[in-house]
């Protein structure tokens, strides 16, 4: 068992991560529902420097809270998105059915991850230069090349899909251009 | 800190992803909570890596953030042309598939 | 009978060209018939048949050396397990006896068609259906050669069932017309669907044949048929009793005769070759080949016997009080078969077989003379001036035709009296056989016969004197003319055969009796019975004075008055009149009910539940479909939703498999 000190300093950090994701889930606001998501990171980002990772950490930091949020606050303020009207789906109880289900399902991943056993207290100490970026860099060129590569191939395709998907074809983007001469 | 700690904020935190996707209508909140859902899986893999002190864990978040992040890339691209032509984002919109 | 011998007569060879002539006729008239017209068509359908007859006669000429006959097998037919059945011909002296009647009185009929339907399809509106005409005469002389030359009971049965098929086919010849657009229809499909009954019985009697002899060749079954006998005697009475109603179908009598006054809704040829001369004497044929069969079982023998004379009688009854020409005929033809029927029936095969030939004779002479008359009225209808439709068969606007039409009248008269059996001329010869037989074993039948016997010469009388003695009650009768000589020469043919008819079987030479001996198993010799003669002689004449009495001293005066039996007579004449109504209770009694059944399962039954099973399944379906259905409901959350409830099911059973 860790000291009192470091014990609070979990709990804490569980705490706020589990707050910013109930936050992300009930805020009416897709603006601060993308702020309670980067603290969220933020806290995951944390514990993954606990646990011995601190490459991925910066990484989180880098790509999931830098990029990827920036991109979701683009296109919620792009979109205009924060209103919504009335749903037109008529499924009563779909919350609760909802609620219930996750909760059924909280609790079979409890009894699976926690119940079965044979998981000892404690994570051994991990050494210092365990989660370094040299070494994760070493096997991910050594053994994780192929993987590597088709990384850059998913990411190009991304990106090209993005371009292509939101360039529209030639009426539309004539049709952009129109509208936006005519307001200027 | 014990391992259960990291199983049980991991479930917790998939749960709450689980429950953004089916109960939020707002397709782009939709997605952040899908993030979430990575997020806590990726808990569990470098939890596990420092456990059994097996540095393929830590790679495979790695590969998962790259992939979320193609994802998310595509993912806001359609949100983007589904909002150009319906002006609207709610997924409820989008059930002409109905049978 | 002896079964084909290895020195078989050269001629009997020629047996399979009685069906094929015919077949072959009737081809070439389909295929080539536009092109050749009216008297082409009708000259080779006139050749075929004439050919048929001519092998017929040659076949004869062969049993006259070798009179035990041959069986010419053609092609094997079936055979399946432990049943074989050939198309095999069976030339003997009563096979050929038939051939010879039929082809001989086809032939002459074909002849007349040429000139009677020259005139029909004119005065029907359709001069191209002169073809189909001798197609399906042709096909109807083919089909009964089968029937006729048949070695085994299901060969027979193909011909059966073809002729039947013929009638049907030429009774409704002008199926369009008749009384409201579909009376002939309606007649021909009567006949079918009533001989159908008959076939039923003669089905039943195939199937107990077969299943007790395991075979449908005559000759298997006539020299087993004691054996059976004497082990199961109900077998062989079964099979006779199904065989008499197949009889009391195609024969027309009681209780299945109903067809055939109604089947002269077709052309008078038509009635002449096939419901007087040839199919329906199909039935006593039967009897006479199947004489081994009957004569095991004696109360057969009497159902046989009394259904023919009963049938005799009652027909006879009902023709007296008939005005329609040809319906007069139509009773009198039942009445006559009876006469064969109860011959038959009683063991005199021969005397039958005598009168079945000599009532081909003058029945065919008699129908076709009416048709001649008929003829006659329909000219003297379209040359006279009658503003009102007028009936050309009935009698009661004929009269006075002796004059007007010579030839036609003495031909008819030479008929009428054939058929009420006034010596020396056929019919007597024939009919006084079976009396003579009859009053010597069974009195009772006499007694009936010959009651039946005055009936006949009264109502024959009394139709020659309605239609060519008086004055012409109608203009029809008063313009009409002779009809030509393609029509009256066919008819004097006939006219002789009834005079000389009685040559086959004179009381001193028995010739046919010698020539029949061959063929059936026993063979009574014909006693001359003078008292049986001359009393059927005096009864007789004693009809038709009492007709001249009634009719012929006073002659009706004009279409309208009433039948001068009506008054004395009253409701045994109205009886008489209405056929005693037995079509009225049958329809009643049987057509009515079938036909409410028919509506039931047709509605409630088969639409209903049939369909409605049917359906149902389908319906069913489409529900659970509709029900399944909704599972797309379009929105992405509920899909995620069910993959959610499918994780939660998968994971609970992983949980409780793996805590076992």
């Amino acid at each position: 068992m860790p000291p009192l000190g470091v014990l609070i300093l979990y709990v804490i950090i569980g705490l706020v991560s589990v707050g910013s994701a109930v936050g992300l889930l009930v805020s009416r606001n897709a603006i601060y529902s993308a702020l309670f998501l980067v603290l969220n990171f933020l806290t995951v980002a944390l514990l993954y420097l606990v646990l011995g990772a601190p490459f991925i950490a910066l990484a989180q930091i880098t790509v999931y809270a830098g990029a990827i949020m920036v991109l979701f606050l683009f296109v919620i303020m792009m979109l205009g998105a924060e209103k919504l009207t009335e749903s037109s789906l008529r499924v009563r109880g779909l919350r609760v059915l909802a609620v219930v289900l996750g909760l059924v399902f909280a609790a079979e991943v409890a009894l699976f991850l926690v119940v079965r056993g044979g998981i000892p207290a404690a994570p051994a100490e991990p050494a210092l230069t365990f989660g370094d970026p040299a070494a994760v860099g070493l096997m991910l060129f050594q053994q994780y090349t192929l993987p590597f590569e088709i990384t850059s191939v998913i990411l190009l395709a991304a990106m090209v899909g993005a371009i292509v998907l939101t360039r529209g074809d030639l009426k539309e983007r004539q049709a952009r251009r129109a509208a936006l001469e005519k307001k200027a | 800190m014990s391992m259960i700690y990291y199983l049980i904020l991991s479930g917790i935190l998939f749960t709450l992803g689980l429950l953004g996707v089916i109960l939020r209508r707002n397709a782009i909140i939709l997605f952040m909570s899908l993030e979430l859902m990575f997020n806590a899986a990726n808990i569990l893999f470098v939890a596990f890596a420092a456990y059994y002190q097996v540095l393929s864990g830590q790679l495979f978040v790695f590969f998962v953030m790259v992939v979320a992040a193609a994802e998310v890339a595509v993912g806001l691209a359609l949100i983007v042309t589904i909002f150009r032509s319906r002006n609207s984002i709610n997924v409820d919109e989008l059930s002409s598939l109905k049978g | 009978m002896q079964l084909e011998t290895a020195l078989m007569d050269p001629n009997f060879a020629l047996v399979p060209w009685v069906v094929f002539l015919p077949a072959i006729g009737l081809v070439l008239n389909l295929l080539v018939g536009k092109r050749l017209g009216e008297r082409g068509i009708g000259a080779l359908a006139s050749l075929a048949s004439g050919g048929a007859f001519v092998v017929a006669v040659l076949l004869a000429l062969g049993l006259t050396r070798s009179p035990e006959g041959a069986t010419v097998p053609l092609v094997d037919w079936i055979r399946v397990g432990d049943l074989s059945v050939r198309w095999a011909f069976r030339v003997d002296t009563l096979s050929v006896l038939m051939m010879l009647v039929v082809s001989g009185v086809g032939t002459l009929i074909h002849i007349y068609s040429i000139g009677y339907m020259h005139s029909d399809v004119r005065h029907n509106g359709d001069p191209l259906r002169f073809r189909r005409f001798f197609v399906y005469l042709n096909l109807f002389i083919a089909m009964m050669m089968i029937l006729v030359s048949a070695d085994n009971y299901l060969m027979l049965f193909v011909g059966w069932e073809g002729v039947g098929l013929c009638s049907y086919l030429l009774i409704g010849f002008w199926f369009e017309k008749g009384k409201a657009g579909i009376g002939n229809a309606q007649a021909a499909k009567k006949a079918f669907v009533v001989n159908r009954i008959g076939d039923f019985g003669l089905l039943l009697a195939l199937f107990f044949l077969f299943w007790n002899f395991k075979s449908f060749d005559f000759a298997v079954i006539f020299a087993q048929a004691p054996q059976v006998a004497a082990a199961a005697p109900w077998v062989v009475l079964a099979i006779t009793l199904f065989m008499l109603l197949g009889v009391t179908g195609k024969s027309a009598q009681i209780p299945l005769y109903v067809w055939l006054p109604d089947a002269m809704a077709g052309p008078t040829p038509v009635s002449a070759l096939i419901h007087a001369a040839t199919m329906v004497t199909a039935g006593v044929y039967l009897v006479a080949r199947s004489q081994a069969l009957f004569v095991l079982v004696p109360a057969a023998q009497n159902a046989v016997t009394w259904v023919g004379a009963a049938t005799a009688i009652f027909a006879a009854t009902i023709a007296v009080g008939q005005y329609d020409i040809k319906k007069v005929l139509a009773y009198s033809t039942i009445s006559q078969l009876g006469f064969m029927v109860a011959a038959v029936g009683m063991g005199a095969t021969v005397a039958g077989m005598f009168h079945l030939t000599t009532h081909a004779f003058f029945k065919a002479l008699l129908f076709l003379s009416a048709g001649s008359v008929i003829l006659g009225m329909e000219h003297g209808a379209e040359h006279g001036h009658n503003g009102h439709h007028l009936d050309p068969q009935d009698m009661r606007n004929m009269g006075g035709l002796r004059k007007r039409m010579p030839v036609t009248f003495w031909v008819y008269l030479i008929g009428s009296l054939a058929l009420a059996g006034i010596a020396p001329l056929a019919g007597f010869f024939s009919k006084d056989e079976i009396l003579a037989y009859a009053s010597q074993q069974q009195p009772g039948v006499f007694i009936v016969l010959l009651i039946a016997a005055f009936f006949t010469a009264f109502y024959m009388g009394r139709q020659v004197l309605m239609v060519f003695f008086g004055q012409p009650r109608s203009d029809a009768a008063g313009h009409a003319g002779e009809s030509p000589a393609v029509v009256t020469v066919p008819l004097i043919v006939l006219a002789l055969l009834s005079i000389g008819g009685g040559a086959l079987n004179l009381p001193g030479s028995l010739w046919l009796e010698h020539w029949l001996e061959h063929s059936l198993a026993e063979v009574h010799a014909g006693e001359f019975l003078l008292p049986v003669a001359a009393g059927s002689l005096a009864v007789a004449l004693a009809g038709i004075l009492i007709a001249w009495l009634i009719y012929g001293r006073k002659p009706l005066a004009d279409a309208k008055t009433p039948d001068p039996l009506a008054r004395p007579l009253g409701p045994v004449y109205r009886g008489m009149e209405s056929k005693w109504k037995v079509d009225e209770l049958y329809h009643a009694v049987i057509v009515r009910p079938y036909r409410a059944l028919s509506g039931f399962l047709a509605g409630p039954v088969d639409q209903g539940v049939i369909d409605g099973l049917v359906n149902g399944i389908a319906s069913l379906f489409s529900m659970l479909a509709q029900l399944v259905r909704r599972l797309q409901t379009g929105y992405v959350r509920t899909y995620a939703l069910a993959v959610l409830a499918g994780v939660v099911a998968v994971l609970a059973y992983l949980a409780t498999v793996s805590f076992r």
